[in-house]
C-alpha cells in the first residue's frame, strides 16, 4: 500500500499549469460486451472552480463519460487532460492513483460502506492518497477533519458518532459522501444524479452545502443529472447531446 | 490497516456466515488430523505393545489370530496347546526363555490371564521397557493375583482385596468361580498395553479353579473346596500360547520352522513384528479410504466457503465500486476478495486444529479405557504442518475464484454503482 501513497502522481503536469480542469479532445470509447455502447466526445472542457451541471436523459451516456473523466475506463482514442495530465496515456494502476489524488466522487446511491462507521467511510480516500492525507492532517487530526466535515454538510455530532452508515437516511448517506468526496481537497468533484433520491428542499440544502464546501477547497463541479431545475445553481449548462454522439448495438 | 480493518468489519458485517464456513472447515481440518492421530496412535500402541519377544506359539491359526488373541487380548484361541509340547519347546538348547500363557477367563470384563512369574521379567514393551509394580509384588501364593493398572483404577482394588473371577470372557459372566477367591498380592504401573486391563495368575490357580469343571461347566454334584484343592497336582494338561525368547536371533527362522513342522501337534510360531506387518498390510487399505473421506470433506468444506463468498457477491459490488471510486485499484479490490478466502480458512483451520487437541484431551481416557489407544497428544508433525499449511492455500486460491468474478463485474460496471 505504502508505494501507492509514494509515488509521484500526476507531477508531468503541475508545472504548466493549463487554464482548464478536464479538456476532452476527440474521445472515442467502446464498453466491450455483446451489445457495445459506444461514446464519442469531440470537444468539452471544465475550468477551474467552475460548477458545471451536465444535462443527458438516462441512457445517453452519463455514466460512459464520467467513468472517462474519472479515468475507470481508458478511452479507444482521443486525448482527456485532467489537470495537465493525458489519462488516457496512464496505464490502469496509475489511473487508479491519480483518481484518487485529484478527483472526489459521489454516487446517485448507495455511497457507502454499510458497515463502517460515518468517520471511516470520509476517511477512505486518505487510504490511497498521501497528498489528500497530508493535506487533512495539516488542518488537525483526522477523526476531527472529517466530523468538522461533516458537521459543516449538517451533520449532528451525535448522529456522526453514534451511527453506523447503514442506519442513515439517504439524504445523510448523501452528505456523508460529499464529506468522502471534499476530504483532502481533491481538485475536482464528480457527482452522479447525487439528488435523485432526495426531495427539492433537502436537494437545494445539499447543493448549497456541497457548493459552500467546494468553494472554500477551490473544487471544480461536475454533475450530471437529467434535472433541468438544477441549473439555478451552476455556474454552466452543458447538454451531453451537444457534446457527444452515443451509438448502440452497432460495433466498428 | 484501515483496508485490513474494513475488510475484518465487512467480515463481521456478515458473522453468521462466516462463522459457520469457519466451523464447517474447523470440522473437515479436526477430521482430517484426528483420523491421522488415530492412525499413527493405533500403530504406536500395537507396536508398542511386544518387545524383546522373538516367538509366539499357539496352535496351528492364522498368524494375525494368534497374534491379536497372545498379545492383545482380542478375540479367542481356536485350539490349545499341550503341556507337553510346552515341554518339548523349552527343552530346546536355542531356547532362552519361555512364558506359558493362558486365557479364558475374566474378570468384571478384564481378561485373566494364566502364567508364571517369569511373564513379569520377560514381557517387555515399548523399545524394552519391563513391567514394574506400582504396590505389592507378583503372585506367590496359589489364590493370589497381579492386576494391571486399569484394572485396580476402574474397579478401586488395592493389595489385599479379595476378587471372584468369571468363566468366559463377557463382560457380564453368569457363571463364576464363587467357590475360590483370589487375593490381588500387587498392582503394576501404567503400561499403555494390554496389560493394563489384565488380571494376572499362576498357571496353577487357572488349573485349580477348573479342577471340578469339565467342559465348561462345573461338574454337577461334585464340589472341591479351595483348601482341598491346594493338595491336589495341579500341572496344566494345556495353555493357549507361549511367548518365546531365543538365545540368539539367528536361530529365529529354524526354530519357528521346526515348531510348525513340530510332529505330534498342529501348531504356529509367529514372529510378532512380521505378523504387526500383516496387520498394517490389512488395514492400509481402509486407511487410505479414511484418508481420501476426510480430504474430500475439507474440500467440500472449502466448496462450502466459495460458495458463501460469491452469494454475498452481489452486495459486494457496491462495496467494490466504491473502493474503486477512491482509488483502489482492481488488483485491491482482487486481493481483498481472495485474502477473505484465506482469512476464513486460516481461521477454519485454526480453529479445527485446537478443537482436535481439546477433543483428544477429553476424549484420551476414554479411548485409552475403552479401546486401549493411547493416542499421543503432540505437536502436529512436519508433514500435518505441510497439510494445514496446503489447506490454507487452497483456501486463498478458492477465494481467487469469488474474487475473479468480482474483478470482472467491477471491470464492467465501471463508475455505476449496482445494488
Amino acid at each position: 500500500m505504502t508505494d501507492l501513497m509514494t509515488a509521484p502522481v500526476g507531477s508531468r503536469g503541475e508545472g504548466v499549469c493549463p487554464p482548464d480542469a478536464v479538456a476532452f479532445t476527440n474521445v472515442r470509447y467502446t464498453w466491450p460486451g455483446p451489445s457495445p455502447f459506444a461514446l464519442s466526445v469531440a470537444s468539452f472542457a471544465l475550468a477551474r472552480g467552475e460548477k458545471l451541471l451536465l444535462l443527458g436523459p438516462s441512457g445517453s451516456g452519463k455514466s460512459t463519460f464520467l467513468s472517462l473523466l474519472a479515468g475507470i475506463v481508458a478511452p479507444d482514442r482521443g486525448r482527456i487532460d485532467v489537470l495537465g495530465t493525458d489519462m488516457a496515456e496512464l496505464s490502469g494502476a496509475a489511473r487508479d492513483r491519480f483518481r484518487v489524488e485529484h478527483f472526489g466522487i459521489i454516487f446517485q446511491m448507495f455511497n457507502l460502506l454499510p458497515y463502517a462507521s460515518l468517520v471511516d467511510n470520509v476517511l477512505l480516500p486518505l487510504r490511497f492518497s498521501r497528498t489528500r492525507r497530508d493535506r487533512t492532517l495539516a488542518e488537525g487530526s483526522l477523526d476531527a477533519v472529517a466530523a468538522r466535515l461533516l458537521q459543516a454538510l449538517g451533520l449532528d455530532r451525535t448522529v456522526i458518532d453514534a451511527v453506523r452508515a447503514a442506519s442513515l437516511s439517504v439524504g445523510q448517506q448523501q452528505r456523508v459522501a460529499a464529506a468522502r468526496a471534499l476530504i483532502g481537497a481533491p481538485q475536482i468533484i464528480v457527482a452522479d444524479e447525487p439528488t435523485s433520491a432526495l426531495d427539492r428542499n433537502t436537494e437545494g440544502a445539499f447543493l448549497k452545502l456541497l457548493f459552500a464546501q467546494s468553494t472554500a477547497a477551490g473544487a471544480s463541479v461536475i454533475m450530471v443529472s437529467h434535472d433541468e431545475g438544477l441549473a439555478t445553481y451552476f455556474d454552466r449548462v452543458v447538454r451531453l447531446d451537444d457534446i457527444a454522439v452515443a451509438t448502440r448495438g452497432a460495433r466498428r | 490497516m484501515m483496508i485490513v480493518r474494513l475488510a475484518l468489519q465487512s467480515l463481521f458485517n456478515r458473522w453468521v456466515t462466516a462463522l459457520l464456513t469457519v466451523l464447517a472447515i474447523a470440522f473437515s481440518v479436526m477430521l482430517l488430523l484426528g483420523v491421522e492421530k488415530v492412525r499413527t496412535g493405533a500403530r504406536q500402541s500395537f507396536a508398542d505393545t511386544i518387545s524383546g519377544t522373538d516367538l509366539i506359539v499357539g496352535a496351528r491359526s492364522g498368524s494375525l489370530n494368534l497374534l491379536l488373541y497372545s498379545v492383545f487380548r482380542i478375540g479367542n484361541a481356536t485350539n490349545n496347546v499341550t503341556w507337553k509340547s510346552y515341554q518339548d519347546i523349552a527343552k530346546r538348547p536355542e531356547v532362552s526363555w519361555i512364558v506359558p500363557l493362558s486365557l479364558g477367563d475374566s474378570h468384571h470384563g478384564f481378561r485373566v490371564l494364566g502364567t508364571n512369574t517369569d511373564y513379569f521379567t520377560h514381557y517387555k514393551f515399548r523399545h524394552g521397557q519391563s513391567m514394574q509394580f506400582a504396590s505389592g509384588g507378583p503372585f506367590a501364593d496359589l489364590f493370589d493375583a497381579v492386576i494391571g493398572a486399569d484394572v485396580a483404577t476402574a474397579l478401586g482394588y488395592k493389595v489385599g482385596d479379595k476378587i471372584i473371577v468369571a468363566h468366559g470372557v463377557g463382560s457380564i459372566s453368569f457363571i463364576k468361580h464363587e467357590d475360590k477367591p483370589f487375593r490381588v498380592s500387587g498392582i503394576l504401573e501404567k503400561t499403555g498395553t494390554p496389560v493394563d486391563r489384565t488380571v494376572h495368575v499362576s498357571l496353577k490357580a487357572i488349573e485349580a479353579i477348573h479342577i471340578d469343571w469339565q467342559n465348561g461347566a462345573p461338574i454337577p454334584g461334585q464340589s472341591i473346596s479351595a483348601d482341598e484343592v491346594r493338595k491336589m497336582d495341579l500341572t496344566p494338561t494345556a495353555i493357549t500360547a507361549a511367548m518365546v525368547g531365543l538365545k540368539s536371533k539367528l536361530a529365529t527362522f529354524k526354530i519357528q520352522r521346526a515348531i510348525n513342522n513340530y510332529q505330534e501337534e498342529p501348531l504356529s510360531a509367529i514372529m510378532p513384528g512380521v505378523a504387526l506387518q500383516e496387520l498394517w498390510g490389512l488395514i492400509s487399505t481402509a486407511e487410505t479410504a479414511l484418508s481420501a473421506v476426510s480430504a474430500m470433506v475439507v474440500v467440500t468444506a472449502l466448496l462450502g466457503m466459495v460458495t458463501m463468498i460469491l452469494t454475498t457477491l452481489n452486495e459486494r459490488r457496491r462495496e467494490m465500486a466504491i473502493l474503486r471510486s477512491v482509488g483502489a485499484t482492481p488488483a485491491t479490490v482482487l486481493g481483498l476478495l481472495a485474502a477473505e478466502g484465506g482469512l476464513l480458512t486460516l481461521a477454519g483451520v485454526i480453529a479445527g486444529t485446537i478443537f482436535l487437541y481439546a477433543g483428544l484431551y477429553l476424549a484420551r481416557p476414554y479411548i485409552d479405557h475403552t479401546y486401549g489407544l493411547s493416542l499421543a497428544i503432540d505437536p502436529p508433525r512436519a508433514d500435518e504442518w505441510i497439510k494445514l499449511a496446503m489447506i490454507v492455500a487452497a483456501g486463498f486460491i478458492a477465494g481467487l475464484l469469488p474474487a475473479i468474478r468480482a474483478y470482472r463485474l467491477s471491470l464492467a460496471d465501471g463508475m455505476t454503482v449496482r445494488t
